[in-house]
């Protein structure tokens, strides 16, 4: 009987700390699983964000960096010019790169640098406690909006990969969801092409995943992935941007 | 003849693969782990497949598949 499926070799076999559901370790795993395809283990370092992935260096067994939070493209823009060679993501949730980071994600991307991003974006801040965040859709409760979004209040959702796919820097964008494993595998083949790209010298490229928050949602783990799918497609709807 | 393998003690119980296997094989346990969380059980009697689709799906990374 021969082993199909099994933990990467760039996944260390530990624990995570997130909670039941979380759509991180999922993500953890395809990023892990497509540098082991690539063969670029030895030469990879990735760029840890601040948010709930905050610790992602103890579970991915290549060379981290942490970033201030928001900072994790320009970190990963000095690691890269100084190493080209190396094969340099980051991954970033979506208060950190779309909120924070906004600023250095827009400029890092018009520059064009030859990076991978992966972001991901569960509509919520889950490491400070589930405030709202840019990504928030309307109506949607969060612990600083107990009424939902209104726009009317807090403006509208923020689409930073339709943003990021106007610049001429920009090589690839794509948007994924994780509520199911048909998606899963799509989301890993949107990843890898990231690599590839940066392998191939081609730009920037940035996968967004749509990936559930069951704790900060209010939901079971099966229906933060039917929200996914029911409403949360609808505001960020998914495939090929650029 | 398929078979999956779950990392019993390192289970968090979010059941995700519960809904995803197509033979419903996966089933809620009626014991607890170390964490003390009920887990994923897995029922090797009823024709697994080998689809992988409970580890596809598996948050946690708990799911060996043999096929």
């Amino acid at each position: 009987m021969e082993k199909i499926f099994f933990r990467a070799e760039s996944l260390y076999d530990v624990s995570t700390h997130y909670c039941p559901g979380c759509g991180h370790g999922i993500a953890h795993r395809l990023v892990a699983e497509v540098i082991d395809e690539l063969g670029v283990r030895e030469k990879t370092i990735g760029i840890a964000p601040v948010g709930c992935a905050v610790v992602a260096y103890d579970y991915w067994n290549f060379d981290c960096s942490e970033a201030a939070h928001g900072r994790a493209l320009a970190v990963a823009t000095a690691i890269k010019r100084v190493h080209p060679q190396n094969v340099v993501f980051t991954y970033q949730g979506d208060g950190d790169l779309a909120a924070i980071g906004t600023n250095e994600t827009i400029h890092a991307a018009n520059r064009g640098e030859n990076l991978t991003v992966v972001f991901i974006n569960n509509a919520v801040y889950g490491m400070t406690g589930g405030q709202m965040a840019p990504t928030t859709l309307l109506g949607q409760k969060t612990s600083t909006s107990i009424e939902g979004r209104q726009k009317e209040k807090h403006g509208y959702p923020l689409k930073i990969s339709e943003m990021l796919a106007l610049l001429p820097g920009v090589t690839y964008v794509e948007r994924v969801s994780l509520q199911s494993p048909q998606e899963v595998l799509k989301a890993k083949r949107a990843i890898k092409q990231a690599f590839e790209n940066q392998i191939n010298n081609l730009g920037f490229s940035l996968v967004e995943v749509l990936s559930p928050c069951p704790t900060y949602w209010g939901q079971s783990p099966k229906e933060a992935l039917d929200w996914i799918r029911d409403v949360m497609q609808k505001e960020f709807p998914l495939g090929r941007i650029k | 003849m398929a078979k999956i393998v779950i990392n019993q003690q390192r289970c968090k119980g979010c059941f995700l693969c519960v809904n995803f296997c197509p033979k419903g094989l996966i089933k809620k346990s009626r014991k607890l782990n170390k964490r003390g969380l009920n887990f994923a059980e897995f029922d090797p009697s009823g024709g697994c497949i080998g689809c992988a689709m409970c580890a596809v799906i598996c948050p946690d990374c708990c799911i060996e598949v043999y096929k």
